[in-house]
């Protein structure tokens, strides 16, 4: 579903991503692990299309199409969805209207009719009891006030509802105490399955006892150093980096 | 020019209705406004309350007083539904064909100024001069010269159940048209009512910019009784050839309640002035407004609150979208008189810049002459969020569907206000469509 060849990416004159090569099919969970900095952010926001990121060499294929190529809302509506390290904020949007306006933008591109109010509403209702969020939140502006795991469990939602193939969520398990953790986690394992592949980036292996990966891969200073099972994650955890730092010079 | 050569041409409107016009009840004040425009300087650079708008290009224009009334029913704006009270002048004058008085709920007097009696016109005296022509020139061209305008008196303790329109609509037939609209509100102790003023152009040849210039040169008073309450709108939509320059007078009874959203849409050249003051203790007022302006489209704030009386609360809140090479002016002043004590005053200004050529003049003036008062101002200028537009547009939203959201998001903070919903909803298809 996903293959990365080689990629490098700068943000004005500094080299971030030096070479990254990655392949995930359809049904797979993968997680990205690395210290602080080492370009976990950055890979996400390249294959979202943020444009503050150059690309300077390699190449991403996203079922087989050109995924640089595209536009940041082509790609969501091809199925991309990127869950934020740092949701943004959105004073005077609410939920509900921007929700809709996106999901029917999908859905119009998919060759779908546009939801109308009542089964929008019916829709979304029975996602924010899967992941335990109030009604309230349709009423409130996109992320306006909420706390850091709230936004998270926001993003979460709104994939859930916008129905993705590939999704990148970027240290979602951030902020989350552990019943947030682990609703957020049953929340992403009901979205398992076989035609839809996930990449979670995150720095602790106890998010990955909950969504159990096929990979996990480490990427430092802008390279995958080291991929294996998930019984890497566990070796991480007891060691720290400095290890495959050492590998990696 | 000389001071008197920029006025003969305003003046010989004037020699031409003198001693024939309607309402002769106005007519000393008409006088006395007459002698103090051939006094007062027309504005320039070195005004300090026009520092930002030059009055050069209105003052080289032929302006015509009106002429002939034509309508063509065709070419007008939908009006309001048939069963809304709305009084309808065009080019400055009365159309009764076009209006709505009809089932005027008891307690409230509603007309045009020309065709006023003598007892209406006396209730009205504490209205008409509010606005006080002593050191503004186009107020006193305004009272010197205006025909018709629209009244309105609510009498004690009367609740005025609909919103009631006042359209002033422009008819491009006429080249260099100037009209001196004047609106004057009376409400009485304990009364309540809803009031919109419209300024449009009256022909959609014109809505395309293809019209001759006209100026509109508006004055509207408003005096609420003690415990009275006013929800006021003005939406000026004028067109892009088009001069508005108006003052909305206030002023306010003892525990009274005054709102009024401004929303300029409209017009070239535009200076719109709201001006408060407190004359009893206890009072609100709340002063809103949005602007948008695009190509080359100058449009000025200007508000004053004066805080002539203690324990009284105001609330401001300007905001700005300016886009091409549109230039905006927010000036608002606050005074806080000696025996204003436990005022209460918030002075807010945010404008939205959409391109790099357009302009925005922001300028706070409190002056604060008493001790134990809260006041507080802030002024903000930014563009449209990066970061939220690429959130936006990683959820599938395009770009441009992205800015026009956030664009309604940022004006939203006024338009949410606005509490006649079929007003609200007019104005946010507006917003989401620019
Ligand atoms: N917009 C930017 N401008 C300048 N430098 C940037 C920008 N974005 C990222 N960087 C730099 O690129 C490097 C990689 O950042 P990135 O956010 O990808 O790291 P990360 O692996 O996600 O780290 P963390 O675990 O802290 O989230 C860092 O040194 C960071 O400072
Ligand atoms: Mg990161």
């Amino acid at each position: 579903m996903l293959t990365i060849q080689n990629l490098h990416a700068r943000v004005e004159d500094k080299e971030i991503l030096r070479g990254v090569n990655l392949q995930l099919n359809a049904g797979e969970v993968h997680a990205i692990m690395g210290p602080n900095g080492s370009g976990k952010s950055t890979l996400a926001g390249v294959l979202a299309g943020r444009n503050a990121f150059e690309v300077t060499e390699g190449q991403v294929f996203y079922n087989g199409k050109d995924l640089l190529d595209l536009d940041p809302e082509e790609r969501a509506r091809e199925g991309v969805f990127l869950a934020f390290q740092y949701p943004v904020e959105i004073p005077g949007v609410t939920n509900m209207y921007f929700l809709r306006a996106a999901l029917n933008a999908i859905r119009k591109h998919r060759g779908q009719d546009e939801l109308d109010g009542a089964k929008f509403l019916k829709l979304v209702k029975e996602k924010l009891n899967v992941l335990h969020i109030a009604d309230d939140l349709l009423k409130r502006p996109v992320n306006e006030g909420f706390s850091g795991g709230e936004k998270k469990r926001n993003e979460i939602f709104q994939m859930a509802v916008l129905d993705p193939r590939l999704c990148i969520l970027d240290e979602t398990d951030s902020g989350l105490d552990i019943d947030a953790l682990r609703i957020v986690a049953d929340g992403v394992n009901s979205l398992r399955r076989k035609d839809r592949a996930i990449l979670v980036i995150t720095h602790y292996q106890r998010l990955l006892e909950y969504i159990v990966p096929d990979k996990v891969h480490v990427l430092y200073d802008g390279r995958i150093v080291k991929s294996g099972g998930k019984e890497l994650a566990l070796e991480l955890e007891a060691k720290g980096y400095d290890w495959i730092k050492e590998q990696a010079a | 020019m000389t001071a008197l050569a920029e006025k003969t041409g305003f003046l010989k409107h004037w020699d031409r209705f003198n001693g024939k016009r309607f309402s002769p009840y106005f007519e000393p004040l008409r006088q006395s406004a007459r002698a103090r425009f051939q006094d007062l300087p027309f504005p320039t650079a070195r005004t300090e309350d026009w520092r930002f708008t030059s009055v050069t290009g209105l003052l080289g224009v032929p302006f015509e007083a009106p002429q002939s009334l034509r309508v063509d029913r065709q070419a007008l704006p939908t009006l309001p539904p048939g069963d809304a009270n709305c009084l309808v002048f065009v080019n400055g004058a009365f159309s009764g064909a076009l209006s709505n008085i009809g089932n005027v709920p008891a307690g409230i007097k509603l007309g045009s100024l020309a065709q006023a009696g003598a007892e209406t016109a006396e209730r009205l005296k504490a209205v008409m001069g509010l606005a006080s022509f002593q050191d503004q020139v186009f107020t006193a061209l305004n009272t010197s010269l205006f025909d018709d305008g629209a009244y309105i008196i609510v009498e004690e303790g009367r609740v005025v159940p609909r919103p009631i329109e006042l359209w002033y609509l422009s008819s491009p037939g006429q080249k260099n048209l100037l009209a001196n609209p004047r609106t004057l509100i009376a409400l009485g102790k304990n009364s309540q009512a809803t009031i919109v003023e419209r300024f449009l152009p009256a022909d959609p040849l014109s809505a395309l910019g293809q019209a001759g210039a006209y100026f509109t040169n508006a004055v509207t008073e408003i005096v609420l009784g003690e415990r009275s309450i006013l929800d006021h709108y003005k939406i000026q939509k004028e067109d892009t050839n088009a001069y508005h320059i108006a003052v909305t007078q206030v002023a306010q009874g003892a525990a009274s309640s005054f709102s009024t959203h401004y929303f300029a849409m409209g017009g070239g050249l535009v200076r719109n002035d709201v001006r408060v003051r407190f004359d009893g203790e206890h009072s609100e007022a709340t002063v809103n407004g949005l602007y948008l302006a695009g190509d080359t489209q100058h449009i000025d704030n200007f508000t004053v609150i004066d805080h002539a009386k203690a324990n009284c609360a105001s609330h401001e809140l300007y905001k700005g979208i300016l886009s091409d090479q549109a230039h905006g002016v927010f000036n608002g002043k606050i005074f806080v008189r000696p025996d204003a004590q436990k005022t209460d005053a918030k002075q807010t200004n945010k404008v939205l810049l959409l391109s790099d050529g357009a302009t925005i003049n922001t300028k706070p003036q409190l002056e604060i002459f008493a001790d134990d008062v809260k006041c507080t101002h802030g002024a903000t200028v930014g563009q449209l969020d990066d970061e939220q537009i690429f959130y936006l547009r990683t959820r599938g939203i395009d770009e441009k569907a992205a800015r026009g959201l956030l664009t309604y998001a940022f004006a939203n903070d006024v338009i949410g206000r606005v509490k006649i919903n079929a007003l609200r909803e007019e104005l946010e298809q507006k917003i989401i469509h620019l």
